[in-house]
């Protein structure tokens, strides 16, 4: 009985690094910018399958790949934000949005042309054989994915807080006009924000991809977890989702373990209502400006 | 815009429009919906390239009727709406006298109410709910096995294997939890303990919850009901928990060629029931059909871990054009008449149908050959 609550523990553990890591990048993009990014999981998508071209394909090493996919994932976000959102900046949220949709639908299918609709898998340079303690154990894999997940996180934290990006980042989606006036170059800040958001989502999809499988439409649910993660934690606060993210990843290993596994999707929006109930602006909360 | 764009831009349609394929006014249309695109792209792909090696050796033989067919394939996007869509698409746009589809369960039952409002047969090649041909729908004309007539065919390999109590995983929709209810109905008529009883969405990746739970509980043999990719990620995700259980998978959509890809070892030690067995054709009751259709398969280069789709889509077109033969007309009730009466060599076996559902609105169902197979150190082996 405690053997398997343990073993949940760890799971949720581990599940719940990857799910602040897909958090984070959308929390920059959707909280920060304010976009509806439903682009978001594409990126994630196209991170694990840059990975697998790279690896699978190229035969690059793990590693290398892993910062190649990103950097990629970068070049691509950039890419969006100049063509399609930066002709946009001062139309209406639901143009923009249906922008997005459109990009959503052009990624996801061109992945199934380059790639056919068949799962694909990435080998990975960590032992077949898991990390056992007593009787709970854990893929070498998921460890890695965990301590990259932190660390990415930190840097991520520490360039929106403590670098002068970060401060022009801020300072740009709370009053555009003032930041501009103060010297901000407002259009490269949209655009460096969103090529880092979607830097972060290519670096989950290639850290995942090695985990699960590479399939084109691998990235709705990473979406759908992204949203609820971000709205869980509160627009735009790494911290909040973070923990946000560590948060869905309990309630659903512990709703399955004691309740039913049927309702496992289901457990981490049931948390959400009843936080935002409590909460209405998210776990942590930032004071805002609202005009 | 001037006159002259104006006048260039309607040539330019008209050209488009008239253009098009050869004429193929004469050609017998088929409808085909699949989903090409979405969770199951992998799998509808396959059952329609399947279906176009029938199309290509019917026309080469001289067609049916003295016409030749043509199949009009439709993408479901792996969504039931879509699905709908589709069927309405293929009978009143395309006036196809019959349809083939829609991979999944839970996409065929969205469809089956429209053959019944526009009177067309469609013959179902992959869906296992029991639902399908037991809820009183005439037009449903079945060659896939039900998750019932698979736990059948399963129940005498309870012993030989040795199974003492058995923990079940399912896909939440009309697929896994059909397949669970059927067997766990079986193993229990055998004397088997049932323990842990788990869903998960089609959607989902991480089974980590699931597995530990069923660890738990302590099982010799868990049974997944599935698609392949779900299917690998369970392997991987129980070696990664040790999940000590034999682990056999239902549906015969579980590609082993793939999962041999794409698990690597912790594929080994797996069973799975399949309904073609391309990696020893011999041992299917029409071998000559089997490998030649093996051979035009590898010829077109088209995926080997599709084989065990592929099968579907050439046995389910042989069947409606045998019926469409039989019918001598391109009628849609005919064709419904005929197909009762077919006798059909297929890859999977000889079909044939028999009643299933409410008196008076039965629907076909084929009794298809059920194989058990075993991945042993990377490669396929009989039992």
């Amino acid at each position: 009985m405690l053997d398997q609550f343990l073993q949940h523990c760890l799971n949720a553990l581990m599940l719940g690094g990857t799910y602040a890591l897909l958090g984070i990048g959308l929390t920059l993009i959707f909280g920060i910018m304010r976009v509806v990014n439903f682009t978001h999981g594409e990126l994630y998508a196209f991170g694990a399958y840059m990975m697998y071209a790279l690896v699978m394909r190229l035969g690059i090493d793990f590693f290398a790949a892993l910062v190649l996919a990103m950097a990629l994932g970068i070049v691509l976000g950039g890419a969006i934000e100049l063509t399609l959102l930066r002709p946009l900046r001062s139309s209406d949220i639901d143009i923009t949005m249906l922008v997005m949709i459109g990009a959503w639908i052009v990624l996801q299918n061109s992945e199934q042309l380059a790639w056919t609709g068949v799962a694909q898998s990435i080998a990975n340079p960590f032992p077949a054989e898991p990390l056992v303690f007593g009787s709970l154990s854990v893929s070498w894999n998921r460890v890695f994915v965990l301590l990259v997940a932190m660390f990415l996180i930190s840097a991520t934290y520490f360039l929106v807080n403590g670098t002068k990006l970060g401060r022009a980042m801020r300072a740009t989606f709370q009053d555009r006009e003032t930041a501009a006036l103060m010297g901000v170059r407002i259009e490269r800040v949209h655009t460096a924000t969103f090529a880092l958001g979607s830097g972060l989502a290519a670096a989950s999809g290639a850290l995942l991809g090695p985990i699960f499988v590479v399939t084109p439409t691998m990235g709705d649910l990473a979406a759908t977890k992204a949203f609820a993660i971000v709205i869980l934690g509160g627009l735009g606060n790494v911290v909040g989702a973070t923990v946000g993210g560590f948060i869905l990843a309990f309630a659903e290993e512990i709703g399955v373990a004691y309740i039913s596994s049927g309702y496992r999707d289901a457990m981490g929006f049931l948390l959400i209502i009843l936080i935002l109930l409590v909460r209405p602006t998210g776990l942590i909360a930032q004071k805002e400006r609202i005009s | 815009m001037s006159t002259e764009r104006i006048l260039s831009i309607i040539a330019a349609v008209g050209l488009l429009l008239t253009a098009g394929p050869a004429p193929a006014q004469d050609a017998i249309k088929i409808g085909v919906s699949q989903p090409l695109t979405g969770a199951f792209a992998a799998s509808g792909n396959y059952v329609a390239q399947g279906a176009k090696i029938a199309e290509d050796d019917i026309n080469k033989a001289g067609g049916v009727l003295g016409r030749k067919i043509q199949l009009i394939v439709e993408d479901n996007k792996s969504n039931p709406t879509e699905a709908v869509a589709t069927a309405e698409k293929l009978i009143q746009k395309d006036k196809v006298p019959v349809l083939m589809g829609a991979w999944s369960s839970t996409l065929t039952l969205a469809v089956m109410p429209k053959l019944v409002e526009y009177e067309v047969p469609m013959l179902v090649e992959t869906s296992s709910s029991g639902k399908i041909t037991t809820s009183g729908n005439p037009w449903i004309f079945r060659i896939s096995p039900t998750s019932e007539m698979e736990a059948k065919a399963f129940a005498p390999l309870v012993k030989t294997l040795g199974i003492k109590k058995a923990e079940l995983l399912g896909t939440n929709n009309d697929f896994g939890l059909g397949a669970m209810q059927e067997f766990e109905k079986m193993l229990k008529a055998a004397g088997v303990e049932i323990g842990a009883k788990e869903t998960m969405d089609p959607k989902a990746v991480d089974f980590s919850a699931q597995l530990a739970k069923i660890k738990a509980s302590g099982g010799d043999t868990l049974f997944v009901t599935t698609d392949v990719s779900q299917a690998t990620l369970i392997l991987k995700q129980a070696k990664e928990q040790q999940l000590k259980s034999r682990i056999i998978t239902t549906g015969g959509s579980v590609s082993p060629d793939q999962l041999i890809a794409q698990a690597g070892e912790a594929a080994n030690g797996s069973l799975h029931l399949v309904f073609f067995t391309p990696w020893f054709p011999d041992a299917v009751k029409n071998p000559d059909l089997a490998t030649k259709f093996v051979k035009e398969w590898n010829a077109r280069g088209h995926n080997v871990g599709g084989l065990t789709e592929g099968f579907r889509g050439y046995d389910g077109i042989t069947t409606i054009v045998a019926a469409i033969k039989a019918a001598g007309t391109v009628e849609p009730k005919a064709i419904q008449k005929a197909l009762w009466n077919v006798k059909v060599h297929g890859i999977n076996g000889d079909i044939a149908f028999i009643k299933q559902g409410p008196a008076g609105q039965e629907s076909a169902q084929n009794v298809p050959s059920v194989y058990l197979i075993k991945i042993d150190n990377g490669k396929v082996v009989k039992m």
